[in-house]
C-alpha cells in the first residue's frame, strides 16, 4: 500500500526507453565495457589458474624444490639424495622423485618443433592424483614410451585423434624417437603448451647432459592425520639449505606469485580491464549528460511546477542505474559465450565464475552512477525562471 | 475540492490570493544594473481572473515569475496564498509553487510522456492520493479540457491548442489556487487561442482558483474581469473590462 501510494510516473524508464536510438548507443558502450572487462578479468584469472593446471594433479603432501625455482618455465634441480633425507621424518611414508623439463616436441604432422612439458618419473610410482594416469603408467616402462596431454594445443599436431583412431603415433622429442603409449588430460597453462609424461630412463635418454643424481621435483607423502605444516617446518630445519620445502598449496602459490609478480601480464589484463571502465564511463557519461542537457526546460518545467532539486537528481540516478543493469545483461550473455569460444580456441580454463560476475556489475553500477552523478551538476543549470 | 497549501495560512481565503506592495527588480549588476519593475502596487482577489497587457519588454514576465515564485523578490512585499516570498528559502518557494499553477507560452510538455503522463506529473504532486486515484485525475482533467480520445498521444503527435489544452490539464490537476500564464495564445490562431482561453477561465472559475494572464492577445481581453497595463515598469490604472 505504502508503495502504491508512492507510486509515481516512471519518468527515468520513460527518459530511456523513448529515445531508442540513444538508449541503443548507451548500451552498446555499457556492454562494450562489461565485456571488454569480463574478457580482461577472465584472461587474468584463466592465467593464473592455468599456470597451476599441471601442480594440481600431483598426488602430494609436501614437495621440494631448488631454492633457485621461481616457476614451473624454469626448474632448477638439486640433490636427489635430499629426498631420501626427508625419510627420516616419522610422518613420511613415500617419496617420489620427478624429472620437469622442456623438450622439443616435433608435430608428426607438419614437423614443426615446439617446447612441449616433459616429466619423467618411476612408472611403478603413484605420482598423479588421477587414476586414469597411474593405470597407464606401467606402459611407460618401455623406452621411448609418453603419455600424451590430449587437451595440449593443436600446435603439436592431431595427436589424440591419430592416437584414438588406433594409428601409431611416433615422432621426435630433442632428436629422439618417441611413441604415444596413452593420453590423459591437463590442459596448457600460459607456461606450457602441452604435456608428456614418461620414465626416468627415456628422460635421461632426451636430457643426456642432465647431472647425474639431480631431480627438479620431490614429492614428499606423509602419513594420513600429520599437519603439512608441521612437517615442512620440521624439514626445513632437518634439510641443508640446498632445498626449500613447501607445502602443494605453497607450491601453487608461489607459481601463481610468480606470474603475478615477475611478470607484467597481470597488471596488463588489469589495465585493459580499467580501460574498459573509463571507456564506459566516458560513454554513460556522454550520454546522461547530452539527455540531461537536452531535458533541461521540462526539467526546469517540473520545477517550477514544485518538483524540487532532490526528485529531478532522483531521476537522473534511476537512468543510471537502469542503464547499468539493463546494459549488464547482454555483456554477460555475450561473455559467456565468448569464454566458451576463447576455451575452444586457447584450451584455457576461462570459466564464469561469480565473484568475477558480480565484481563485473559493481564496475558497471559505479561507472553508471558516477556518471549519472556528474550529469547531475548540469541540473543545476536548471532555472524555472528562464522558461517563461 | 480545494486543498489547502501545506505553507499558506488558512484565512487565505479570505484575504487577497495575490498581494504585491511596492515592489521593484533589477536586472544586471553595477553600471549594467537595469531597473525592470518600479514600485508595483497589486491584488489579486480569490477567484478574479486579471490580465495583464503591456509592449514587451516592460516587464511583465518578470513580475509573473516574481510572483510565480520562481525569483527570489528584491524590494518590496509579495505575498502569495498568504505567504511572503521576500526573504523566502528556496524550499518555502518550491512548496509554494505546488500551489502555483503554470501555463507557458510554449506548452512545455515533457516529449516522452503521454498526455495522460504530462498531466499525472501534475497530479503526483498533490499529496495523500495513491496512484490509481493520481491516475483517474488526470483522465478527469483531460476529459475536462476535451482531450479523451487523445489520452496515450505523445505531444509531438499532438496540436498545438491540443498541446496547449494539455498544459492547461496539467497545470489544474494539482489543484492550483492561482494559475499564471504567460501568453498561453501566442502559438495558437485565432478561434483555437479564443477556446483555450474560454476553457482556462471556465475551468479556473469552476475550481475557484484566481488567474493572472500576461497576454498581447486583444481579441482574449474580454474574458478578463480586470485589465492591468504596463509600461516600463510601472502598473498604469485598472482599467474595466472591454466587452
Amino acid at each position: 500500500m505504502q508503495f502504491w501510494q508512492a507510486r509515481k510516473i516512471p519518468l527515468a524508464w520513460l527518459l530511456l526507453t523513448r529515445q531508442p536510438m540513444r538508449l541503443a548507443v548507451a548500451l552498446a558502450g555499457i556492454g562494450f565495457a562489461g565485456l571488454l572487462m569480463f574478457i580482461q578479468l577472465g584472461f587474468r584469472d584463466a592465467l593464473f589458474d592455468s599456470s597451476v593446471t599441471v601442480h594440481k594433479m600431483f598426488d602430494t603432501d609436501l614437495v621440494l624444490l631448488s631454492p633457485r625455482t621461481t616457476s614451473s618455465i624454469r626448474m632448477a634441480s638439486f640433490p636427489r639424495r635430499r629426498l631420501a633425507q626427508a625419510m627420516a621424518n616419522p610422518a613420511v611414508v613415500d617419496i617420489v622423485p620427478v624429472h620437469w623439463d622442456f623438450a622439443l616436441w616435433r608435430n608428426p604432422e607438419n614437423k614443426s618443433n615446439r617446447p612441449i612439458l616433459a616429466l619423467a618419473y618411476e612408472p611403478g610410482h603413484k605420482v598423479f592424483l588421477d587414476e586414469k594416469i597411474t593405470d597407464q603408467s606401467s606402459r611407460l616402462t618401455q623406452r621411448g614410451r609418453v603419455l600424451f596431454d590430449e587437451l595440449s594445443r593443436n600446435e603439436f599436431g592431431p595427436v589424440p585423434e591419430w592416437f584414438r583412431q588406433g594409428r601409431t603415433v611416433e615422432t621426435e622429442a630433442a632428436g629422439k624417437r618417441l611413441r604415444v603409449a596413452g593420453l590423459f588430460s591437463a590442459g596448457p597453462s600460459f607456461g606450457a603448451d602441452g604435456t608428456i609424461l614418461l620414465s626416468n630412463e627415456t628422460f635421461l635418454n632426451l636430457f643426456p647432459n642432465a647431472p647425474p643424481g639431480s631431480i627438479e621435483l620431490g614429492l614428499i607423502r606423509l602419513r594420513n592425520g600429520s599437519d603439512p605444516t608441521k612437517v615442512r617446518d620440521q624439514l626445513r630445519r632437518l634439510l641443508p639449505n640446498d632445498v626449500s620445502v613447501l607445502t602443494k598449496q605453497g607450491f601453487m602459490d608461489m607459481e601463481i606469485n610468480y606470474w603475478r609478480t615477475s611478470t607484467a601480464i597481470g597488471f596488463i589484463f588489469g589495465l585493459g580491464a580499467a580501460m574498459g571502465f573509463v571507456v564506459g564511463c566516458v560513454i554513460v557519461y556522454q550520454i546522461l549528460y547530452s539527455d540531461v542537457s537536452d531535458h533541461l526546460p521540462e526539467y526546469a518545467t517540473l520545477m517550477a511546477m514544485g518538483y524540487n532539486l532532490f526528485s529531478l537528481v532522483g531521476v537522473v540516478a534511476r537512468e543510471g542505474f537502469l542503464l547499468a543493469l539493463i546494459g549488464y545483461l547482454p555483456a554477460l550473455g555475450v561473455s559467456n559465450l565468448l569464454y566458451i569460444a576463447i576455451k575452444s580456441a586457447t584450451k584455457l580454463p576461462v570459466l564464469m565464475i561469480f565473484d568475477r560476475a558480480l565484481l563485473v556489475f559493481v564496475m558497471i553500477l559505479v561507472m553508471c552512477m558516477g556518471s549519472a552523478a556528474l550529469a547531475m551538476r548540469r541540473l543545476g543549470d536548471a532555472d524555472p525562471a528562464e522558461i517563461f | 475540492m480545494v486543498l489547502s497549501s501545506p505553507i499558506a495560512d488558512t484565512s487565505s481565503q479570505t484575504f487577497a490570493t495575490v498581494a504585491v506592495r511596492g515592489l521593484s527588480h533589477w536586472f544586471g549588476t553595477g553600471t549594467m544594473q537595469r531597473q525592470v519593475l518600479q514600485g508595483i502596487d497589486l491584488e489579486i482577489r480569490p477567484g478574479e481572473v486579471v490580465l495583464l497587457t503591456g509592449p514587451s519588454g516592460c516587464g511583465k514576465t518578470t513580475l509573473l515569475t516574481l510572483v510565480g515564485a520562481l525569483r527570489q523578490v528584491m524590494e518590496g512585499s509579495v505575498r502569495v496564498l498568504g505567504c511572503e516570498l521576500n526573504g523566502s528559502s528556496r524550499q518555502e518557494r518550491q512548496l509554494l509553487r505546488r500551489s502555483v499553477g503554470m501555463i507557458f507560452q510554449g506548452h512545455n510538455l515533457l516529449r516522452c510522456l503521454t498526455a495522460e503522463q504530462n498531466v499525472q506529473m501534475g497530479a503526483d504532486l498533490l499529496p495523500g492520493l495513491g496512484y490509481r486515484a493520481r491516475r483517474d485525475l488526470a483522465r478527469e482533467w483531460l476529459r475536462a479540457v476535451g482531450l479523451d480520445d487523445h489520452l496515450s498521444k505523445l505531444p509531438h503527435d499532438l496540436s498545438g491548442g491540443q498541446k496547449q489544452r494539455v498544459a492547461i490539464a496539467r497545470a489544474l490537476a494539482a489543484h492550483p489556487r492561482l494559475l499564471l500564464a504567460d501568453e498561453p495564445t501566442a502559438a495558437l490562431d485565432s478561434r483555437t487561442g479564443r477556446e483555450v482561453v474560454d476553457l482556462l477561465k471556465r475551468l479556473a472559475r469552476d475550481e475557484g482558483c484566481s488567474v493572472l494572464m500576461v497576454t498581447h492577445d486583444p481579441r482574449i481581453l474580454d474574458v478578463a474581469d480586470r485589465l492591468v497595463r504596463m509600461e516600463d515598469g510601472r502598473l498604469w490604472a485598472s482599467e474595466a473590462p472591454v466587452v
